[in-house]
């Protein structure tokens, strides 16, 4: 247990980075890092660095396994099962196929064209962009693993739920008529070899990092300016556990915004540092990474205002709903 | 002969166009280049991950970036 608990802190959390970067701050720009300035310049390098080499790793080997997971199978195995567990099941291979929003329409007209059940493709568009493999290791990075596990978890069922509810509703008449006209190609699939899937992996880490390292640093300055210049006072007054508006105040905020999950984790840290219930960040996480107004404008294309209105609905309701469960049951996991 | 390059018009769409190009300048192949950046014109060709190269309206490759020999490779096959 010794050991584990050790490279916990120096593999995930890094304890020897803080202190490397303490080092260098109080030695090198003769600041101490308790003070203000000092301590906002400590986080900022600090954190950058940190998720820059977890994400490079991570992305690396789970990208790996994800070329096992192409959406092209993941419909094929979806379309083998059906009702809840293929809802289920839909949600799990979200966490695994490579996803940006940008191919969420190809995705959705292949699925749908494909036969799949609408709410089985909602749980998995849901939990594609929601519940990231990389991500789980960076919230047990950032938090601790129990965090984590329980974020999966919920962040699963609300995949399951609103598809499972989607499904019930026979909605498939709100789906633009041209969807279904589509022939679905069955493409062949091509054989990787290993070096083909280190080629994809490497691709990925480039590829994801230069899409994502403006939000990364945005978080993190929005962090470090949390951690070191806004009073606490004033963030508790909005965002306090005991203030019962602010998961409201965080979801109408995180819901039209978009960026990352890697860019919300810093500010997600700092706002629990400061005394912010472990729900309401959940749910400013979730509604960041879940709901964003470029990913409802793609959607739109493809679906009409009442199926859209309703999974915004659905998906809103659900991390409003998580974030007061958090709250009331945080105590147990910070 | 036609080549269709599908892709939103991400980077990766542009590298996949310059590569073919450089593709064809290789072989000496005559062919005519198109971008189709319509998502509901690319989904119906079945791809789900673009950027996706289209050969005399056969997808020969998608979901990545292929390096000029081997698009010279495809474009000889498919020829």
């Amino acid at each position: 247990m010794v050991i584990i608990s050790w490279l916990n802190r120096q593999l995930l959390k890094m304890e020897w980075l803080f202190e490397l970067i303490r080092l260098l701050v109080e030695n090198v720009f003769g600041l101490n890092i308790d003070d203000r300035l000092g301590g906002s310049i400590h986080f900022f390098i600090y954190d950058v660095i940190k998720i820059f080499i977890l994400l490079s790793v991570l992305i690396f080997t789970i990208s790996y396994i994800q070329s096992y997971f192409p959406p092209e199978r993941t419909k094929k195995i979806l379309g083998r099962i059906k009702g809840v567990p293929a809802n289920i099941l839909g949600a799990l291979l979200g966490t695994i196929t490579p996803f940006c929003s940008c191919s969420s329409i190809p995705i959705f007209i292949g699925f749908t064209s494909a036969g799949l059940p609408l709410g089985v493709t909602f749980s998995f568009l849901i939990s594609s962009p929601l519940v990231d493999l990389a991500s789980i290791i960076l919230l047990a990075s950032i938090f601790n693993w129990r965090t984590a596990i329980a974020y999966v978890v919920v962040g699963l069922l609300l995949a399951v739920v609103s598809g499972t509810i989607i499904s019930k509703l026979k909605f498939e008449e709100y789906v633009e008529s041209y969807v279904f006209g589509k022939s679905s190609l069955d493409l062949e699939q091509e054989e990787l070899t290993v070096n083909d899937r280190i080629e994809f992996s490497k691709n990925q880490v480039s590829d994801i990092i230069k899409r994502v390292w403006k939000y990364i640093l945005i978080g993190v300055g929005i962090g470090a300016a949390i951690h070191n210049w806004i009073p606490e006072s004033l963030i508790t007054a909005i965002l306090g556990q005991d203030k019962w508006y602010s998961v409201i105040i965080a979801a109408v905020v995180g819901i039209p915004m978009y960026a990352d999950i890697f860019g919300t984790l810093p500010i997600a840290e700092a706002l629990i540092a400061k005394g912010v219930g472990l729900g309401t960040v959940l749910t400013f996480m979730m509604g960041v990474t879940a709901l964003s107004l470029p990913s409802m404008i793609m959607l739109k294309q493809v679906i009409k205002p009442r199926l859209l209105w309703t999974f915004i609905g659905l998906v809103s309701a659900g991390i409003i709903i998580i974030g007061y469960a958090f709250n009331a049951i945080g105590y147990m996991f910070i | 002969m036609i080549i269709k390059i599908l892709g939103s018009g991400c980077k990766n769409c542009i590298n996949l166009k310059e590569n073919t190009e450089k593709a064809l300048k290789e072989t000496g192949i005559d062919a005519e280049i198109i971008k189709v950046e319509n998502m509901k014109d690319i989904a119906s060709y079945g791809v789900m991950r673009t950027p996706a190269l289209v050969i005399d309206e056969k997808v020969v490759s998608y979901g990545k970036v292929l390096k000029p020999g081997d698009i010279a490779g495809l474009l000889e096959k498919y020829k």
